[in-house]
């Protein structure tokens, strides 16, 4: 057992990091994750680690790139705009398949938009975001708990999978201050030796090159894009997380992620209460997608609601999952937006009181 | 060093940071005699095993494969906060960026700016060519006025494109930084000029003194459109006109 604490998102993420060993962080200051960078400016010295204020999201990511390549456990973090400025500085760390930790605390876009809580970034998140073909692995929680939690898996999955890991939280999370057990960090899989790669200093072995470059044969490129893709297959096979609540006799199903996914969850607790048949999936990894929860879904209920604070990105992934097995239907805002539980208590209300809901068509 | 005997038997040898390998540098480039100089000062030094540099996006990207010692090749101008990481993670070891005009003083300016500013204990090797040479001949921060290039086919403008940029003159005004020189490539005394100011930019870096920055002049005949004499004139005849060479900041 941990100690217990009260703890905002933002900063228990930070104490989930350094926990788990991260000795580097650099970033830049935009609401809602200013408490990152003021918690890790004081923090990482106790520790022995570097805290950087850099110049500019850009110079963030590549300070990141550079502190990866000695294979120091390091992190940066942003919200919606200044994640689009690392973007350049992501795809090589992808491409070079650096470890590391990027942390976006979403908040409303497009543009400079807003700082109130939104899912907005999901498709730069899961899709890639940055030019090439490449992918992060990206975490979605929903609690303070498991912010905590997954923060210290997303250290050891980077490392484990050579592979930059996107924590995508949301200004609630960031802003919340919920109750926290300390739990001690342990690693969740056997850590990979970083000596074969890693920048520092050739003495007793030849020189190891970190580059991203591939001219060289002509081939090489689409080689080391084989060798990529490969990489995610893998991961898609071995990393896929989901909470599932009350699915297992569920007419409708529910599908939210993040801060969302737990207003639903209340949304899914108040219409259980009411006799009324559903259930809820919350995938906590974003990619790889937990698509095995939703085909299984998908066998037995009429009906989907996808609930997200975006305007119908997320609701893709749970089509193409689905295949449009069941009817989905979408209840999503962008801009700051976020639903209440009673909103979507309403909404699967009035799904079970539709006339498509007599019977499913298969 | 003085009073030193000149061995009468030494041959010209390739040092042992360079790689045996032919350059892809076109002749008459100032590249290859600059990877020697560096190459030369880290052998000196005693440092290549400990020594891990930094390849920027331009001519030089490749640089990796005549250096025999760890490096990293980073995206167009970031080298400096690349640099910062690596070296705050390691501060035993010795960083070095290499870059080009267009990567430290246009797409990098933010990043060189401010790792100077933090007096960042690295060692920055800016070659100034006047020129982007890998993407064709196109206008770079350091093109002297009435340059033309591909995309100044009339020259140079101050008015529209502004006069070309000065690095040292520009960074001395900063506290955090420890050491520029402006050096050359472009006649035997320069070069030997070149290699003592590369050699100190290092020397300040082991010694924990902060950001040293050594700007050296350098030659690009291909994309000038000169032949190899005539680009060599035009860095002693007109680059050094705009970019007088000197000691600009020594802490």
């Amino acid at each position: 057992m941990g100690q217990k604490v009260l703890l905002k998102g933002n900063e228990a993420m930070c104490e989930a990091a350094v926990q788990a060993g991260c000795r580097f962080f650099a970033g830049y200051p935009i609401t809602p994750q200013n408490e990152v960078p003021e918690y890790f400016s004081w923090r990482l010295p106790k520790v022995g680690g570097v805290f950087i204020q850099a110049e500019s999201e850009v110079a963030a990511i590549n300070m990141i790139f550079g502190a990866a390549a000695t294979g120091t456990r390091c992190m940066t973090s942003s919200s919606s705009p200044g994640i689009s400025l690392k973007q350049e500085g992501i795809s090589y760390i992808a491409a070079a398949e650096l470890p590391c930790v990027i942390a976006n605390v979403q908040r409303g876009g497009p543009g400079l938009g807003n700082i109130r809580a939104s899912q907005g970034d999901y498709f730069q998140a899961v899709k890639g975001g940055g030019h090439g073909d490449y992918r992060l692995i990206v975490l979605g929680p929903g609690y303070v708990q498991e912010l905590y939690d997954l923060t210290m898996h997303a250290f050891d999955w980077a490392d484990y999978y050579r592979n930059p890991v996107m924590i995508l939280g949301d200004g609630i999370l960031g802003q919340i201050a919920e109750p926290l057990e300390l739990t001690p960090y342990k690693p969740i899989v056997e850590l990979p030796s970083k000596e074969e790669w890693k920048l520092s200093g050739c003495a007793g072995r030849a020189p190891h090159v970190v580059k991203t470059l591939i001219l060289n044969p002509p081939d090489g490129l689409v080689h080391h894009n084989d060798r990529l893709q490969d990489k995610y297959r893998r991961i898609e096979q071995e990393l896929s997380l989901c909470e599932e609540y009350q699915t297992e006799d569920a007419e409708i199903i529910v599908a939210a992620y993040g801060i969302c996914g737990r207003i639903a969850k209340g949304a899914v607790r108040r219409a259980r209460k009411q006799g009324i048949k559903v259930g809820l999936i919350r995938p906590i990894t974003l990619w790889p997608f937990p698509k095995a929860a939703f085909i299984e879904a998908a066998k037995t209920a009429e009906k989907m609601l996808v609930v997200e604070m975006s305007c119908g990105q997320f609701v893709e992934d749970v089509r193409l999952a689905t295949e449009c097995k069941a009817p989905v239907e979408f209840y999503g805002k962008g801009g700051g937006w976020y639903p209440t539980d009673t909103d979507i208590l309403a909404r699967i209300e009035a799904m079970q009181a539709a006339p498509a809901y007599a019977g499913r068509k298969d | 060093m003085r009073g030193e005997r000149i061995n009468p038997m030494a041959t010209f040898t390739r040092p042992d940071t360079l790689k045996e390998k032919i350059t892809h540098y076109c002749p008459g480039c100032g590249h290859g005699i600059i990877h020697r100089l560096v190459a030369e000062v880290i052998d000196e030094l005693g440092i290549r095993e400990k020594t891990i540099g930094t390849a920027p996006v331009g001519c030089a990207v490749m640089m990796y494969d005549y250096f025999d010692c760890d490096m990293i090749e980073c995206a167009h101008g970031r080298s400096p906060a690349v640099a910062t990481g690596i070296k705050r993670c390691l501060p035993d070891r010795i960083v070095f960026t290499y870059q080009g005009d267009g990567d430290l003083a246009a797409i990098g300016t933010a990043e060189t700016i401010h790792a100077a500013n933090r007096g960042e204990n690295i060692t920055v090797i800016f070659v100034n060519n006047a020129i982007y040479g890998m993407t064709g001949g196109q206008m770079a921060p350091t093109t002297l006025i009435g340059q033309v290039s591909t995309t100044s086919p009339s020259g140079r403008g101050q008015n529209a494109e502004g006069a070309p940029m000065r690095v040292c003159e520009l960074l001395s005004a900063l506290e955090g930084v420890c050491y520029l020189e402006r050096t050359s490539v472009s006649s035997p005394k320069d070069v030997a000029a070149a290699k003592k100011a590369i050699k100190k930019a290092f020397e300040n870096q082991i010694a924990g003194k902060g950001f040293s920055l050594v700007e050296i002049l350098s030659m690009c005949p291909t994309d000038w459109k000169l032949s190899t004499q005539k680009a060599v004139d035009f860095v002693n005849n007109e680059m050094k006109k705009a970019f007088p060479l000197g000691v600009y900041k020594d802490k």
